[in-house]
């Protein structure tokens, strides 16, 4: 069983078990921007430690879906989302949640990466730093390392640590951003086309890492590459006009689809 | 035939050159345009220097004010600027900043908000004298502060707070709202996203601002006259750092002054011409001043802008 990589243990769905490994679970999840419906109540389960892909041509509501899962859509005035978000069972749209802690548990990386105008290592140090996590210098150093080596960058920029973030490729800034967003050891990761504005070896190395960190981490992440999707992820959910058509085994998804839309999407008939 | 072919020709040659004409005529009328603005500077500044040049010596800037011109000096004029400067500054800079980011992140789209940002536009605009007579009745009488540093100070704080309001907002405003996003999906408060990564990159931004606030108002003079700084004065305001605990007052803030702009007007309002050199050579002072300022500003910005890439 050790020697089995993550990629091919066999999916939890027909385990009756699975119900156990169910991180997040979405019910009746709605969006209006506005007066516009932009969600047509989401139902949706996300595994644990597995990696969820969300596709469907553009407009269809999967970024929207991926922001309500650490509540990014409180910070645009004109939205409103209704329904409920389950995060290991508890509600994260309850009003007793305390939104800055929620964002601790929930990381997120950016379709455009966005490193703050500040050195590497205050990037990587700045969730730590406001969550209070490190009690040390020292230890903030650790978290700072641990977290770069983990975003496979340390060897890169561990000579640089004070150089401005802003100034590396993209694709290092891409994997700075993910460092930053496991400094602080969030359980899931949200990433919204982290790969659309990287060259295919910088995507490369995006989707290495993605790979590595399903270990510990719960990931869901939206594509509009359905190759990607195919490479990275185990679960796929396939998004049209706000409405969740298909969810299931990537493979299954990509091989045989069930609903019509599916099939149309990814033999390239529209999108 | 061949006057017909030729005709459409020399029509067209004739159209180029008279395009050519008028685009020569407007290089010439640009050139000019700019050059009266380089050469009335020029001026300005050799006509102060020439008259004004020959008075500047280090009693100039140590002396009173007094009847003889030779022995007049801008002390009071310079030191009085540069305490009304050291309040405008102190107030001015936390309110103005407070407000912009108040109306760029907090205020909600209401009434209340366009009614606050039509005033602020408008506050641009009214003319210092107004603000004299504000503080005239305000600071003056109803507060009782009198006509010391204080009340001008706080004045001049008024008149260029929508300078600061206005050149702060422009700065938040052009910070990419993928940084506001990075930090939010961090766990910043709003707060501490203004505080960690707003106020830090806008900061060349607002720079700016406050430095064209604080040089217009060490130049102003009808405001400062409505509300009583004196003309002749020959005694400093009380130091600020005293040698008896402890050791610092603020007694200065109600001290009556002067200023460079206002020992100025006095000395060319004499019929004297040896005094009009004495006024020649405080505004050469005064712009040096304002261009001192400037230059530390665009120094500050540059280093600060360095570091802002994104």
């Amino acid at each position: 069983m050790n020697t089995a990589t993550a990629r091919t243990r066999p999916d939890p769905l027909p385990n009756p078990m699975a119900i156990d490994s169910i991180k997040i679970a979405a019910r009746q999840i709605e969006v209006y921007y506005g007066s516009k419906r932009a969600l047509h109540g989401i139902d949706l389960d996300i595994y644990a430690k597995s990696v969820t892909a969300l596709i469907g041509p553009s407009g269809c509501g999967k970024s929207t879906f991926l922001r309500c899962i650490n509540r990014m859509n409180d910070t645009i005035a004109t939205c409103r989302t209704t329904g409920e978000v389950l995060l290991d069972g508890e509600n994260i749209y309850d009003s007793a949640v305390d939104v800055v802690r929620l964002r601790a548990r929930v990381g997120m990386v950016f379709q455009k990466p966005n490193p703050f105008p500040k050195s590497i290592y205050d990037n990587v140090a700045y969730g730590p730093r406001i969550h209070g996590i490190a009690k040390s210098r020292a230890q903030l150093d650790e978290i700072v390392q641990e977290s770069l080596e983990r975003a496979s960058l340390w060897k890169e920029v561990k000579d640089r640590l004070n150089d401005l973030g802003t100034g590396l490729s993209g694709g290092q800034q891409q994997r700075l951003c993910i460092a930053r967003a496991i400094a602080v050891s969030p359980e899931v990761i949200l990433m919204d086309e982290p790969c659309s504005s990287l060259d295919p070896i910088a995507t490369a190395k995006v989707e290495e890492l993605i790979g590595e960190l399903m270990e510990n981490y719960t990931i869901i992440i939206v594509t509009h590459s359905m190759q990607q999707a195919a490479r990275v992820s185990q679960r796929t959910a396939f998004f049209h006009l706000g409405d969740l058509v298909e969810v299931g085994d990537t493979e299954k998804i990509f091989t045989n689809p069930q609903d019509e839309r599916t099939h149309g999407y990814i033999t390239g008939r529209f999108g | 035939m061949s006057s017909v072919s030729s005709h459409p020709q020399s029509l067209k040659r004739h159209g180029i050159s008279r395009r050519q004409l008028y685009e020569n005529l407007f290089l010439v009328c640009g050139f000019m345009a700019t050059l009266i603005g380089i050469l009335m500077m020029l001026a300005l500044v050799a006509s102060l220097a020439h008259d004004g040049i020959a008075r500047i010596a280090p009693d100039f800037f140590a002396n009173f004010p007094s009847r003889h011109s030779e022995k007049a000096g801008i002390l009071a004029a310079w030191v009085g600027s540069l305490l009304v400067i050291l309040v405008t500054a102190l107030t001015s800079i936390p309110i103005g900043i407070a407000a912009a980011v108040y109306l760029e992140e907090y205020a909600g789209q209401n009434w209340l908000t366009e009614i606050i940002e039509i005033n602020v536009a408008n506050l641009a605009g009214v003319p210092s004298i107004i603000y004299g007579l504000l503080a005239l009745g305000l600071f003056v009488y109803q507060f009782g502060f009198g006509n010391s540093i204080l009340t001008a100070g706080l004045t001049l704080a008024l008149l260029i707070l929508p300078i600061i309001i206005v050149a702060t907002r422009e700065a938040i405003r052009s910070i990419p709202s993928s940084l506001r996003d990075a930090a939010y999906a961090m766990g910043a408060t709003r707060w501490r996203m203004i505080a960690d990564h707003l106020l830090p990159y806008s900061s060349p931004g607002i720079l700016t601002g406050v430095i064209i606030g604080l040089s217009r108002a060490i130049g102003e003079t009808a405001p400062l006259i409505t509300i009583g700084a004196l003309t002749f004065i020959a005694f400093l305001p009380p130091a600020p750092v005293q040698t008896e605990f402890p050791f610092i007052s603020f007694a200065w803030l109600g001290s009556p002054f002067t200023v460079m702009p206002i020992q100025m007007f006095n000395w060319v309002s004499r019929p004297d011409p040896a005094f009009q050199q004495n006024a020649a050579a405080a505004g050469l002072v005064l712009l040096l001043m304002t261009l001192a300022m400037n230059g530390f500003a665009i120094a500050l910005r540059y280093r600060l802008r360095k570091s802002l890439v994104w």
